[in-house]
């Protein structure tokens, strides 16, 4: 039924649109001078058709449960219920009207139950009757405003303007909404385990948290050397650190082969297949890294004579490297090749060679964009979490051998919220304290990035 | 002295034809004006000349093009160094996105020019002296080039092409963005420079060819139609093309 009526509107809306247009013809017809052109004359008619529609019909649809609940618990009144008692009422008085109830059925709430289902549809029905209403109004309003030939462009264009603007806000409201759910929990968590140990601690071990009976108070001295977020952040430097060693170098040479060494052809082929790296998903990378490289490492390092975890750092933070590769190659390809040409001409003018040119010319030209591009692929390989998950192990080792497994920031969240966790919980409080310095380093970084692509703009503008 | 003589030079685009057949022969410490209209191959000429069309991949250049008896277009030829010899500035100044003295010091360095940090300033000093540069940048040489007004971007180009000493420098249009106080300083600053350099520019400014050059070559749709003298070029041309040019009836 509300499928219908949203269908319903929407064809309206498309109907009006029509019958504004030709209207603003009608108009033209009769040598009169438009104020804009036919097809704003369609969407304003259109917009006063489906908004003030839809703007109802979502209004309905918030406050009619809360009415209808109002005038159910109304019969109950004065009777001296409690507010969960008389939730429960409602709720089973619901059940009852669905045909899903199992339990005992008094007659009040059969009654009850009648009613609701009679409410729904009278609450059902003026619905249709009132949206229906409102468009005809409202599109009657608009279709005299348009005969009279009054300005349609400028509010249809504020109209798009506002449906821009909600949308960008929509974004940022939702940005500052996370933030603050992260704050508002990594607070709580910090009531319990001081700051300081959280930050400098070296035994991170959230299982311990799991012994407690949730019956029990809450004794703070029992988390004492649980949470030590040392060996995690480690972790997930050290492993960000071996993807970076990986794709550094062979993401920039790529993209400075691509951007000048490449002939045409070459570059048109081998920049999609770079680019295909990037679209693996990372579970696939997470059972390569863990299935092929880590026993493939473990293997090579037996045969060395090496301790080799078989879930190892090398093995993840490896992988990881592989998969940042695209991105740090495709974007220095863009800087690189958006240096101008009359830099290279004036180079080779001067006698210089192809990598001298590329070495002192183009490379400084380019390295804001490329500085970027890296920053950019750090901040991924610090939120990786699957590939890490797979294949480096959960065990939060403080440890800086690359063949032992360690564990990262993101890795321990996946930890801690996979299966049961109670709200309020230090275990699962500790998953936003994590999130909440994820989230710090990643602006960190941002920031840190940002200030070096400006110097080096000033240097070089 | 002849200092370069193209002999029979075709250049071609693809299997587009943009020379034909060009025979020019430009005189040692002389500045030599390319003029023609637009798309006749001014452009594509002069960089024959330092062997600029090998970056563009589907340029092809045929003929000769002997300079100090060696003809660069031969399989032997060593471009760095050719390019060494030849200096070239460009339409639009180009500086390098590096301070002013790393602008100058890049094609010493890159040639081994200098023994020490001192011989590289001198170089610095001198080429920027030369390009009538010095006074107005030398408390700031570890400025960024591109902080100079255009002007000052143009004589920094010259200074960074005369910096290794090259026997011919070539101009493609180097006033074309520039105002007319730069533009004079400029053409100064050419009249000074051949005494040492040959100098081959290109312009699309009649007044600016009769001022700066001894001798004019006229191109027109890929051909060389006359050259010679500037006097006679301008006051009595052969080709009566020529004359409808000079006198701006076309082009
Ligand atoms: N990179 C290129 N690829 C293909 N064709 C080119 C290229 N450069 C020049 N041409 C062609 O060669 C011809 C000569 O061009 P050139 O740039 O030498 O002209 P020009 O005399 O310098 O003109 P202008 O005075 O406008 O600079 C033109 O027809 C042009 O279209
Ligand atoms: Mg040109």
């Amino acid at each position: 039924m509300n499928l219908v009526l949203f269908i319903f509107i929407v064809l309206l809306g498309f109907t009006s649109y029509y019958f504004g247009r030709k209207k603003a013809y009608t108009i033209q017809s009769t040598n009169k001078r438009l104020t804009a052109l036919p097809q704003f004359y369609g969407y304003y008619l259109a917009i006063w058709c489906a908004i003030p529609a839809f703007i109802i019909y979502s209004l309905w649809a918030i406050f009619e449960p809360t009415i209808v609940k109002l005038l159910i618990l109304s019969d109950y009144a004065n009777q001296g219920y409690l507010d969960d008692e008389l939730n429960l009422i409602y709720e089973k008085t619901k059940a009852l009207s669905r045909g899903q109830f199992t339990g005992e059925v008094t007659s009040f709430i059969q009654t009850s139950s009648e009613k609701y289902l009679n409410l729904r549809s009278i609450a059902q029905s003026s619905k249709v009757v009132i949206v229906l209403c409102i468009i005809i109004a409202s599109v009657a309003y608009a279709y005299k405003r348009i005969s009279s030939n009054n300005r349609t462009r400028e509010p249809v264009e504020k109209f798009f303007n506002a449906v821009l603007f909600t949308a960008s806000l929509a974004a940022i409201l939702t940005t500052v909404g996370i933030v603050f759910s992260l704050i508002f929990q990594t607070i709580d968590f910090f009531k319990v385990i001081p700051l300081f140990d959280f930050v400098f601690g070296t035994h991170w071990y959230p299982a311990k948290a799991f012994v407690r009976d949730s019956s029990e108070a809450l004794d703070p001295t029992m988390y004492s050397d649980t949470f030590g977020a040392v060996p995690i952040f480690a972790g997930t430097f050290f492993i960000a650190f071996i993807a970076m060693c990986v794709a550094i170098p062979i993401g920039l040479m790529s993209g400075i082969y691509l951007a000048e060494y490449a002939s045409y052809k070459v570059r048109q082929y081998a920049k999609p297949l770079i680019e295909i790296l990037a679209g693996i998903p990372t579970v696939v990378y997470g059972f390569f890294a863990a299935l092929t490289v880590g026993p493939f490492l473990k293997d090579i390092g037996t045969a060395m004579g090496l301790e080799v975890s078989a879930e190892s750092a090398l093995a993840a933070g490896g992988v990881m490297g592989i998969m940042i590769i695209p991105f740090i190659s495709s974007l220095s390809d863009d800087v690189i090749t958006s240096v101008p040409q009359s830099l290279r001409d004036g180079s080779y003018a001067m006698g210089a060679t192809k990598s001298e040119t590329i070495k002192k010319v183009i490379f400084p030209a380019a390295l804001p964009g490329i500085v970027g591009s890296i920053l950019l692929g750090v901040s991924r390989a610090i939120g990786e979490t699957m590939i890490v998950v797979m294949a480096s192990g959960l065990a939060a080792n403080l440890t800086l051998n690359p063949l032992e497994s360690t564990s990262t920031i993101t890795a321990q969240i996946v930890v801690i919220l996979i299966g049961d966790q109670a709200f309020g919980d230090p275990k699962t409080q500790a998953a936003f304290a994590l999130g909440m310095s994820l989230f710090i380093v990643t602006l960190c970084l941002n920031i840190v990035a940002l200030r070096v692509v400006k110097k080096y703009r000033e240097k070089y503008e | 002295m002849i200092k370069i003589s193209a002999k029979n030079v075709d250049v071609f685009y693809g299997k587009k034809q943009a020379l034909f057949n060009i025979n020019l022969d430009i005189e040692e410490n002389q500045v030599t004006a390319l003029i023609g209209p637009s798309g006749c191959g001014k452009s594509t000429f002069l960089r024959c000349l330092n062997r600029m069309n090998d970056v563009i991949d589907i340029c092809k250049v045929q003929g000769e093009i002997v300079i100090n008896d060696f003809n660069i277009n031969d399989k032997g030829c060593d471009v760095v160094r050719l390019r060494e010899k030849i200096g070239m500035v460009f339409q639009k100044p180009n500086p390098f996105p590096k301070t002013l003295y790393e602008n100058i010091s890049y094609g010493p360095s890159i040639h081994g020019m200098a023994q020490s940090k001192q011989e590289m300033d001198e170089i610095v000093e001198i080429s920027l002296k030369k390009a009538a540069l010095w006074e107005e940048v030398k408390d700031r040489l570890h400025e960024p080039g591109t902080g100079l007004s255009g002007g000052q971007q143009q004589r920094l180009c010259i200074a960074r092409a005369i910096s290794v000493q090259p026997e011919v420098i070539l101009m493609d249009e180097p006033c074309s963005a520039l105002d007319p106080i730069a533009t004079a300083q400029i053409e100064e600053l050419i009249d000074e420079l051949k005494k040492e350099h040959t100098i081959i520019i290109v312009t699309h400014s009649m007044a600016q060819a009769a001022r700066v050059s001894q001798r004019t070559g006229f191109f027109h749709l890929g051909e060389l139609i006359e050259h010679g003298l500037t006097d006679k070029i301008f006051k009595n041309p052969d080709n009566t093309k020529t004359q409808d040019y000079i006198t701006g009836r076309f082009g």
